[in-house]
């Protein structure tokens, strides 16, 4: 699962099998947890080193810390390894093979802004993922590492269950599902206290800058976009894994590094709510969020998959609409009909057997769905759909002909995409 | 001053009686769920809330009537 990248920060002592690092083997490795003389000196340092949230948003760490910290009365920090980027395994990835440097990150993160409690959120599906974590919890508390108690929760994993709001309603006893509206959880947040929400790579970073300081942070990736990201890169590279890479790098230097076959012409940026290009449209550009607002894309949560030549990039896209139409939490009309409804369109398209114009059917449907949900999950479907149109606006047309590609029939490499049979939200 | 209307779309069930009293201002997407105009023009005021209040999901908004204070949600009586 975890491939040795060009960077080795995070990554640092992953094992080829995966076994997770010992408290001894962590220390040996990163040097025992730092003492923390202020908390307003390790915000600082946060601030400093530019460090931007992993999870997919890219928000300044240090200005969300000083928020939570400016606040009235105890806090919580809830720390966000739901990972339901179906694209993504580098949380997984991360928890298991370096639990203790999350566990610092929330240790250090908690008592810099005056959390009394932490929340460690997991998938229900996750396998062995929480025994692992609430092991390597019970081994800090006999070790006397750390004072924060922290609390592994496992939630039901959906799309959308992984959104901040999403957490705090759960963790409040509610369902698992955004909230969309105010108090932000900054300010109202678990059992109605200011609450800071991270995610796990992001507190694992901050680990890493507590021990080594700002300027050490900032020697990797760029000065837009400082340090490493965990990147989850798939399709047809030589092996499809986890990676550690310089913040940054071009998309480009980025596939060569994994060596990516040399007849990709195409990949998915940011996962299921990133967007289609073609290789020769992104390649010089930075895998960074202004690296790549230009061509209205997002790292997302570090995901970039290779379309392999013999697929098609069509089928592809109507895999991960056919996923979100299954994810929608059915509370808002334009969802619940609409996403179905691009998701068919689509599935027609791919297979050549289209009923009525697709092309202009689908663009007026992204029209009537946009913008018209509680949340954005029917925007980041629509994105989707229509970065794959553009993307591959040449199939599209033949598709839409009658004529489909050959590729069609191969099937399709991305992951679950299996319709959903979630609804519970509890 | 304009009048605007607002959708809470948790709540809107798609009864569509909106667009009835009021198609000048809302049309139906095609599974029956209102789309509003970006404004609505004062000569509609007396329609738009009589939309407002034959919702039988209470999920449609006017705001910034002119008689109820700034930006206020306005009520139809």
């Amino acid at each position: 699962m975890t491939k040795k990248g060009s960077v080795t920060r995070l990554t640092a002592g992953w094992r080829r099998s995966g076994r997770p690092a010992s408290l001894h083997e962590h220390a040996r490795q990163h040097g025992q947890l730092p003492p923390l003389h202020s908390g307003q000196d390790l915000i600082d340092e946060v601030a400093a080193a530019g460090l931007t949230g992993r999870g997919g948003a890219g928000f300044p760490v240090g200005t969300k810390m000083r928020g939570v910290a400016a606040q009235r009365g105890p806090k919580v920090l809830v720390a966000n390894g739901m990972e339901s980027e179906p694209a993504s395994r580098k949380d997984e990835s991360l928890l298991a093979s370096s639990p203790h440097l999350v566990l610092d990150g929330i240790e250090l993160a908690a008592s810099a802004v005056g959390a009394e409690t932490a929340h460690l959120c997991l998938p229900r599906t996750g396998g062995g993922l929480a025994d692992l974590m609430l092991k390597a919890v019970e081994d800090r508390r006999r070790h006397q590492v750390g004072t924060v108690p922290v609390e592994v929760r496992q939630l039901p994993h959906d799309y959308v269950s992984s959104e901040q709001t999403s957490l705090v309603s759960w963790l409040n006893g509610g369902l698992a599902l955004p909230t969309g509206s105010r108090p932000r959880p900054s300010e109202r947040g678990v059992g109605k206290r200011p609450t800071l929400v991270h995610n796990v790579e992001t507190l694992a970073n901050v680990a890493l800058i507590a021990r080594h300081g700002a300027d050490w942070f900032k020697d990797e990736g760029t000065q837009e976009a400082p340090g490493t990201m965990l990147m989850t890169i798939t399709g047809a590279v030589a092996e499809p894994g986890v990676y550690e890479m310089a913040n940054g790098a071009l998309v480009g230097d980025v596939l060569s590094a994994v060596q990516a076959d040399e007849d990709v012409e195409a990949v998915l940026i940011g996962g299921y709510f990133g967007t289609w290009h073609q290789v020769s449209e992104v390649a010089g550009l930075p895998f960074s969020k202004a690296g790549l607002a230009g061509v209205d894309a997002s790292p997302g949560a570090g995901v970039l998959f290779a379309l392999p030549a013999n697929r098609c990039g069509l089928a592809e896209a109507a895999g991960i609409a056919r996923y979100l139409a299954g994810q929608s939490a059915r509370q808002c009309g334009p969802c619940m009909f609409g996403l179905p409804a691009i998701a068919g369109d689509l599935t027609q398209l791919a297979d050549g057997r289209p009923e009525g114009e697709p092309l202009d059917r689908m663009d007026r449907r992204f029209g009537q769905i946009s913008g018209r949900g509680a949340c954005r999950h029917p925007d980041g479907a629509v994105r989707n759909a229509e970065s794959a149109l553009s993307a591959f606006a040449a199939d599209a047309r033949a598709h839409a002909d009658g004529r489909p590609c050959l590729a069609a029939r191969q099937g399709r490499q991305l992951p679950g995409t299996e319709p959903a049979t979630q609804g519970d939200w509890r | 001053m304009t009048m605007k209307l607002h959708v809470d779309p948790i709540a809107c069930a798609g009864h569509g009686l909106c667009a009835e009293l009021l198609p000048e201002a809302i049309e139906l997407d095609e599974w029956g769920y209102p789309m509003l105009a970006a404004s609505v023009p004062a000569r509609l005021r007396g329609h738009a809330r009589r939309a407002v209040s034959a919702c039988p999901a209470l999920a449609l908004r006017l705001t910034g009537n002119d008689d109820r204070g700034e930006g206020g949600p306005a009520r139809a009586q």
